[in-house]
């Protein structure tokens, strides 16, 4: 457990989701399915990235536009973290291009991490330890993916492509300051990915009950415990979204009312953006509800397994910010949908002769 | 092969929509260049660029050329940015039959082309319709 008191808190952040969207009874015609599949996990249609995008881009444009609310200085960031599953190298990081496009370089840090859906929300945690020990004045964290499923795979349900930046600063200058970040870990194998291979494999029926669940439940009651607070001390919740039933269901077993959940619950319409999931939420409920006092609940979850639970207090300086840069909801209204075939073709799983 | 010394050298150009001003005569060239066509000027300094603009005149490509076959058809445009630097680009997120002369556009990041597998990924801007 990290008290923080408010020394840290976040300065700017931005989104990035996609126009083009595909829904669900694409694949439950081509694959299949019985249409209650994609009822059942509540799911209506999901983000699927343009051929000319990937996580730098999505990265990119999300940091811009958190760059955009903070009105700082691009090199006055002096560490850039880029949490993602869907790195477009293997070897050579994400985050330098980002830096470099966005004028952060040279004098900064930056580097790439990987926890699955969780990597994103350790950067917040990095950022805020190095703005709190004083070794930078701004730590750029952005949650960013290109999720892949195998073509039929009750995953191309939800997997979907966006992401979420959140500037970290000094709490004075904040628009919302942390309270404390509770981390709980385990060695849980619910989801992965092998060196080369090109699609994640899951343990069916193990994603929810040991991994989601434990996780996000641990680390939500570790954090109350540990802050003094009880789930009615909190305005709003909002935890990744794999989907959109386990965040209301975990909401449940922590007491949390619906009520405090919907204000964040993306993924109905924009499918689980991995990394971006809970942040994109968070960004969600900063710019259509959260008001100066409130108290808001974050716990990102990735697979692995781990989650962190954030509690969040909003300061006056959001009513300043929140309308410098495009919101999650014009990005969500912003669409053209595609249907699978376009969609094959966006995510590369038509064959075809290589060019000379 | 889209060298990776050239997209290093041209990273700023390609990433930011930095051109050059002549500190002379004042004239703005994207992309840079070394000297200033109107006064013969080598004394020039990088100036960002406005990320806005209006399409001036466009081009659809149906059979556009090799490595950009993932984004046919690919559209590309003459934009005029809002200091009146004129700048010659791809368009992305649009479709083609809507792109219209005065369409107001902004730049973003984008993959320019997926040539190869294993080769360094060429970023750069391209301009979209805006989004507010
Ligand atoms: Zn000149």
């Amino acid at each position: 457990m990290a008290k923080i008191d408010g020394k840290a808190g976040i300065i700017g952040w931005g989104v990035y989701i996609p126009k083009y969207r595909i829904k669900m009874d694409e694949f439950v015609r081509v694959w299949g399915f019985e249409p209650s599949v994609p009822q059942s996990l509540r799911m209506y249609e999901k983000a699927i990235a343009g051929p000319d995008e990937d996580t730098i881009t999505i990265g990119y444009e999300a940091a811009l536009n958190a760059l955009r609310r903070a009105g700082i200085n691009p090199s006055d960031i002096e560490a850039v973290f880029v949490g993602t599953e869907s790195k477009p190298y293997a070897v050579k990081p994400s985050a330098t291009v980002i830096a470099e496009a966005l004028g952060i370089t040279p004098k900064t840090t930056a580097v790439d991490m990987e926890f699955a859906c969780r990597a994103g929300s350790e950067g917040i945690r990095n950022s805020i330890a190095l703005v709190v020990s004083g070794m930078v004045k701004y730590a750029l964290a952005i949650g960013a993916d290109t999720a892949q499923a195998s073509p039929g795979d009750v995953l191309e349900f939800t997997a979907s492509s966006g992401g979420a930046a959140f500037i970290i600063g000094r709490g004075e200058e904040a628009s919302a300051v942390f309270e404390g970040v509770y981390t709980y870990v385990t060695d849980t194998p619910d989801f992965w990915r092998r060196e080369l291979s090109p699609y994640p494999q899951h343990g069916e029926g193990f994603t929810g009950e040991p991994a989601y669940f434990h996780h996000i439940v641990n680390a939500v009651k570790g954090l109350m415990e540990e802050l003094g607070l009880s789930p009615e001390d909190f305005d709003y919740a909002v935890f990744h979204q794999p989907n959109g039933v386990f965040p209301i269901r975990v909401g449940k077993i922590l007491g949390i009312p619906l009520e405090k959940i919907t204000p964040g619950l993306v993924t109905p319409w924009i499918g689980n953006t991995y990394n971006g999931s809970a942040l994109v939420g968070l960004a969600k409920v900063l710019e259509e509800v959260a008001k100066p006092g409130d108290r808001i609940l974050l716990a990102p979850f990735g697979s692995g397994a781990g989650s962190d639970a954030y509690s969040i207090i909003v300061t006056d300086k959001i009513l300043e910010i929140r309308d410098k840069a495009s919101t999650v909801k014009e990005y969500i209204e912003r669409k053209e949908y595609i249907d699978y075939a376009v969609y094959a073709r966006f995510r590369n799983l038509i064959k075809r002769i290589p060019e000379a | 092969m889209t060298y990776p010394a050239r997209i290093w050298r041209e990273r700023h150009s390609r990433y930011r929509l930095v051109g050059v001003r002549c500190k002379k005569c004042g004239a703005i060239y994207y992309p840079p260049r070394p000297v200033c066509e109107k006064c013969k000027s080598r004394e020039l300094e990088e100036v960002e660029l406005p990320r806005r603009g209006k399409i001036i005149s466009y081009t659809i490509l149906h059979n556009p050329p090799v490595g950009y076959r993932d984004q046919a058809p690919l559209v590309f445009a003459l934009v005029e940015l809002e200091n009146g630097v004129r700048v010659f680009a791809p368009l992305t997120d649009v479709d083609p039959h809507s792109v219209e002369i005065g369409m107001d556009v902004e730049a973003v990041l984008r993959r320019i082309n997926r040539k190869e597998e294993y080769g360094v990924i060429p970023y750069a801007l391209k301009f979209r319709p805006l989004i507010r």
